[in-house]
């Protein structure tokens, strides 16, 4: 019985996982040049498709305050960059809902997918936070969140 | 690209609104050639965009000044040096991200200070992050004469 919830539970999340890669897929960070220039300046592109487009919107409303630093763009390449996103924005039962501060990482499907990663291993300084995917997911820079690929540092 | 600060007193329509526009515009064609005489259409290497702060601010930089603006804090929670380390020969580390930041001297990193528009966006963000207001072109002119004069 054990076994077969075990077996259930790794199907749901090969599934799910599929379909996270589909969409990660669809929104190719280095697809908007300018995407890639601009915010991943300071951070990783994140994939388009992980926010809903109405998260998109705000994030690109409040540039100056974002996230605690001031992000801010010129008019014109705010614009450009806010379409793209708006273009590829997740959508989908994941993306019905804007998350919890707009943040990927406290999407409800995130942490679900993260929940057997203790929030200690979040907290170490090798892994720096649940926003900084590439510490554990090296290829999380090309859009690749393949949980076979997943090495969490010490 | 036009470059976007050249620290003009020119406040959109309300320049043109208002009286004495003549002295207004003659004054601010002179700034403009003033500003064009160290500033060719684009401003493009260090010692160029450092020659504009300079000519704008009015006063000769102090190289000794920029590094005390670089690396004290000024009331908020980092200091430029927290993110770009207080000798910024070397890589520093985003301070919430923790991305790696290339170093930021142009004697080790020919790309800083290449650009005009992007010169002024990174002042633009980090002093409002830092200081909490955008930084005046005196205390940009300071900071620039540090960093050129860096080597590795």
């Amino acid at each position: 019985m054990r076994r077969r919830a075990a077996l259930l539970r790794s199907c749901a999340a090969i599934g799910f996982a599929s379909t996270a890669y589909a969409d990660v897929g669809r929104s190719n960070p280095s697809s908007l040049p300018l995407y890639k220039t601009e915010c991943a300046a300071c951070h990783i592109a994140y994939p388009a498709g992980l926010l809903p487009a109405q998260s998109w919107q705000q994030l690109m409303d409040h540039l100056p305050k974002h996230f605690g630093t001031d992000a801010s763009l010129d008019p014109a390449t705010a614009q450009q960059i806010s379409n793209w996103l708006q273009a590829h924005a997740g959508t989908g039962r994941h993306f019905n809902e804007a998350p919890p501060e707009h943040r990927i990482s406290k999407s409800a499907w995130f942490v679900r997918q993260h929940d057997e990663v203790s929030a200690t291993i979040f907290k170490r300084a090798s892994v720096g936070g649940a926003a900084n995917c590439g510490a554990c997911h090296g290829r999380a820079a090309e859009g690749n969140f393949n949980e076979h690929e997943v090495r969490i540092p010490k | 690209m036009p470059p976007r600060s050249l620290g003009l007193p020119l406040r959109g329509p309300v320049f043109f609104q208002r009286r004495g526009q003549a002295v207004r515009l003659a004054a601010a064609g002179l700034a403009i050639a003033a500003c064009a005489a160290v500033l060719p259409a684009q401003a493009q290497s260090a010692a160029e965009q450092l020659a504009a702060y300079s000519a704008q601010s009015g006063q000769a930089p102090q190289s000794i000044r920029g590094q005390e603006f670089f690396t004290s804090k000024h009331g908020h929670d980092w200091a430029c040096a927290a993110c770009h380390t207080a000798k910024p020969t070397v890589e520093g580390k985003h301070a919430s991200t923790g991305k790696p930041i290339r170093p930021l001297a142009p004697a080790v990193n020919p790309e800083r200070f290449a650009d005009t528009a992007k010169t002024e966006k990174w002042f633009r963000r980090n002093c409002n992050d830092v200081v909490g207001r955008e930084c005046s072109v005196a205390e940009k002119a300071d900071v620039l004469a540090w960093l050129i004069g860096l080597k590795p």
